[in-house]
């Protein structure tokens, strides 16, 4: 049962209010919230965090609370890898940690691939990505190791109560244009400046997509510069869940924001307008209209991240690729999300259609997304990815171009050998994201 | 605490957390990824940064990734403070519990490279000595002064815990 309250509040006061143990908050007030879960991984989780909890003489408040994830240097590549994927076994198995995933998915698709995350629930995460958890109704925030220290040891973290930017899209999508279009558009849009804000996003387009786009709604709600993302709860969500074996109760449906609530600023889209988008180097800012980059000669198309390479983006990228070859003087690497998308796609026949038409499969895992893993650009190449950032290097060579696209955009970019739209491209059928 | 003051380093918006923590050196030690800060940018920051001297930016200071090292990296060169037009939260955060003042200047400009300037964290003010101009900051809120008074959040909480 929600608490009544004094004045209608938006969803994320919603929770902040419960998870401080107040009827009501409001934006700019200072509280401390109890954790319902934690969440972290390989680069900033036990290396960074075993010493420094150890120096405080602390141990975890709740072992069973946090979920530890292995995705950012898996496989290892090297003996410091090695060590640090080493390193984080240990440590788990220490201290007992309720849910360790050793490379089997990135940190934020494991989390709801498992049934962790539930409506109304307040969550930090040591990595900035930690927004997608929103997609579930939650209130999930990204902070850093030291922090998360402090979080481990007290099960408690201070936070300012943000002001909430609710963006509403309706209309029906056009074929060939996908939740990663959206956001694209937005940090154009809106600018990656929305700092401390939550970005609360709705509408008819957003209540028919899949929990997979949904996902890269709030996912990139970080690029915008949001303190979270977070989508209301409704039946597809608890769907979902049900799906995943967890139990779910008709209160979860509970977890919405009152009508009358206060929101900082509100944003109305049509979505049957959009067109394909497509980022330019060095910011996720720079985005324009796929036609802008037509004739950009393609290197490497990257399909991976917690962005870009879930289930519904393999199947995206099939519907292009289907019967189609990779073009000469480009390379396709395609690294799936989680192993049970692997498995899902290998299944399905989509594998299939990806490596017939010339795509090479990477391990699973955060990999070329923050430059760790395999997929390294050289210096003067062009790469399109269906990753979430473009920043001057990340992905490779300081003097390496990084665009960002759809997993439709990518993989149409990777059959022409240059920047292309999707569209005339994609196998008839349905759209199923 | 006392004034922090030093030469001025002056970056534009949206420094960004793979500036200033590069992806393919974070496996390395502190020290070698703090050699490779702002090298994409500028070759010279993280050799010829002194001990005391304060970084100057725009808009979203820290945006990207949660990695830490991105404020791990400036306390490791000697920086003494970041005074930025804004800041990405987790960075903001990030270099608080690190014992790192950061602070929001709207109005701060006209900071050339190499200027020598002043922050008090507590007052918000910050001083361009070199030009005798002086500007109004957000100070740091008291609760978080006691953070970065004690050198950082694990300083800070370690009364809470007794060491084993
Ligand atoms: S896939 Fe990329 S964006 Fe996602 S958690 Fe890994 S490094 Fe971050």
């Amino acid at each position: 049962m929600l608490p009544s309250t004094p004045s209608p509040q938006t969803l994320s006061q919603k929770i902040i209010a419960r998870a401080s143990g107040n009827e009501y908050v409001s934006p700019g007030e200072i509280v401390t919230c109890q954790l319902d879960m934690v969440l972290m991984h390989d680069s900033s989780g036990p290396r960074r965090i075993k010493s420094r909890l150890e120096a405080l003489g602390a141990k975890v408040w709740d072992p069973s609370k946090v979920v530890l994830v292995s995705d950012h240097f898996v496989p290892a590549t090297d003996p410091e890898s090695a060590e640090i994927l080493a390193l984080t076994r240990q440590w788990a198995q220490d201290q007992h940690i309720g849910h360790f995933y050793d490379m089997q998915g990135i940190c934020h698709v494991m989390l709801p691939q498992q049934g962790h995350l539930k409506p109304g629930m307040f969550l930090v995460g040591g990595d900035s990505h930690s927004p997608t958890g929103g997609a579930f109704g939650t209130f999930m925030v990204g902070i850093g190791a030291t922090e998360m220290t402090g979080v481990l040891a007290t099960g408690e973290i201070w936070i300012k109560v943000p002001e909430t930017i609710r963006i509403d899209w309706d209309g029906v999508l056009p074929d060939g244009c996908s939740a990663k279009d959206i956001m694209l558009f937005l940090c154009a849009k809106l600018g990656m400046n929305n700092n401390y804000k939550v970005m609360e996003f709705g509408g008819s387009t957003i209540r028919a997509m899949s929990m997979y786009e949904r996902m890269v709604m709030c996912n990139m709600s970080a690029e915008l510069g949001g303190k979270t993302g977070i989508i209301e709860a409704d039946t597809t969500t608890t769907q979902w869940i049900t799906d995943t074996g967890a139990s779910v109760d008709n209160s979860l449906l509970n977890w919405t924001s009152d009508t009358n609530c206060h929101y900082e600023a509100r944003y109305r889209f049509d979505a049957s307008v959009l067109v394909p988008q497509v980022a330019a180097p060095h910011s996720p800012e720079n985005t324009h209209p796929v036609d802008t980059f037509a004739h950009i000669p393609v290197h490497q198309a990257y399909i991976g991240a917690c962005t870009g390479a879930k289930l519904s983006d393999l199947h995206m990228a099939a519907r292009v690729l289907k019967g189609r070859t990779v073009s000469k003087g480009t390379r396709l690497l395609i690294a799936p999300a989680s192993v049970k998308t692997t498995n899902a796609a290998t299944k399905d026949g989509t594998l299939e259609i990806l490596t017939d038409a010339g795509a090479i499969i990477l391990p699973t895992g955060c990999g070329a997304c923050a430059g760790m893993g395999a997929g390294a650009i050289a210096n003067g190449e062009n790469c399109i990815s269906s990753t979430s950032r473009n920043f001057k290097g990340r992905m490779g060579s300081p003097d390496s171009s990084v665009y960002l696209g759809s997993p439709y955009t990518v993989a149409a970019s990777a059959v022409m050998g240059k920047i292309a739209d999707p569209r005339p491209l994609l196998t008839p059928g349905t759209q199923e994201i | 605490m006392t004034a922090l003051c030093g030469k001025a380093w002056v970056y534009g918006d949206k420094i960004d957390t793979d500036l200033l923590a590069p992806g393919p050196y974070m496996k390395a030690p502190l020290t070698e990824l703090a050699s490779h800060c702002l090298e994409a940018i500028d070759k010279d920051f993280a050799h010829q940064v002194a001990k005391g001297d304060v970084l100057v930016a725009g808009d979203a200071f820290g945006i990207g990734s949660s990695r830490e090292q991105a404020a791990q990296v400036l306390v490791e060169l000697g920086v003494s403070a970041v005074v930025a037009k804004s800041f990405a939260r987790i960075f903001y955060r990030n270099a608080l519990n690190l014992g790192l003042p950061v602070l929001f200047c709207p109005a701060l400009a006209n900071v050339e490279k190499g200027d020598i300037v002043s922050v008090d964290p507590v007052s918000g003010s910050v001083v361009n000595q070199t030009k005798a101009q002086s500007f109004q900051c957000e100070p740091i809120p008291e609760e978080l002064m006691k953070i970065v008074n004690a050198g950082g959040l694990m300083p800070f909480l370690k009364g809470r815990f007794t060491p084993q």
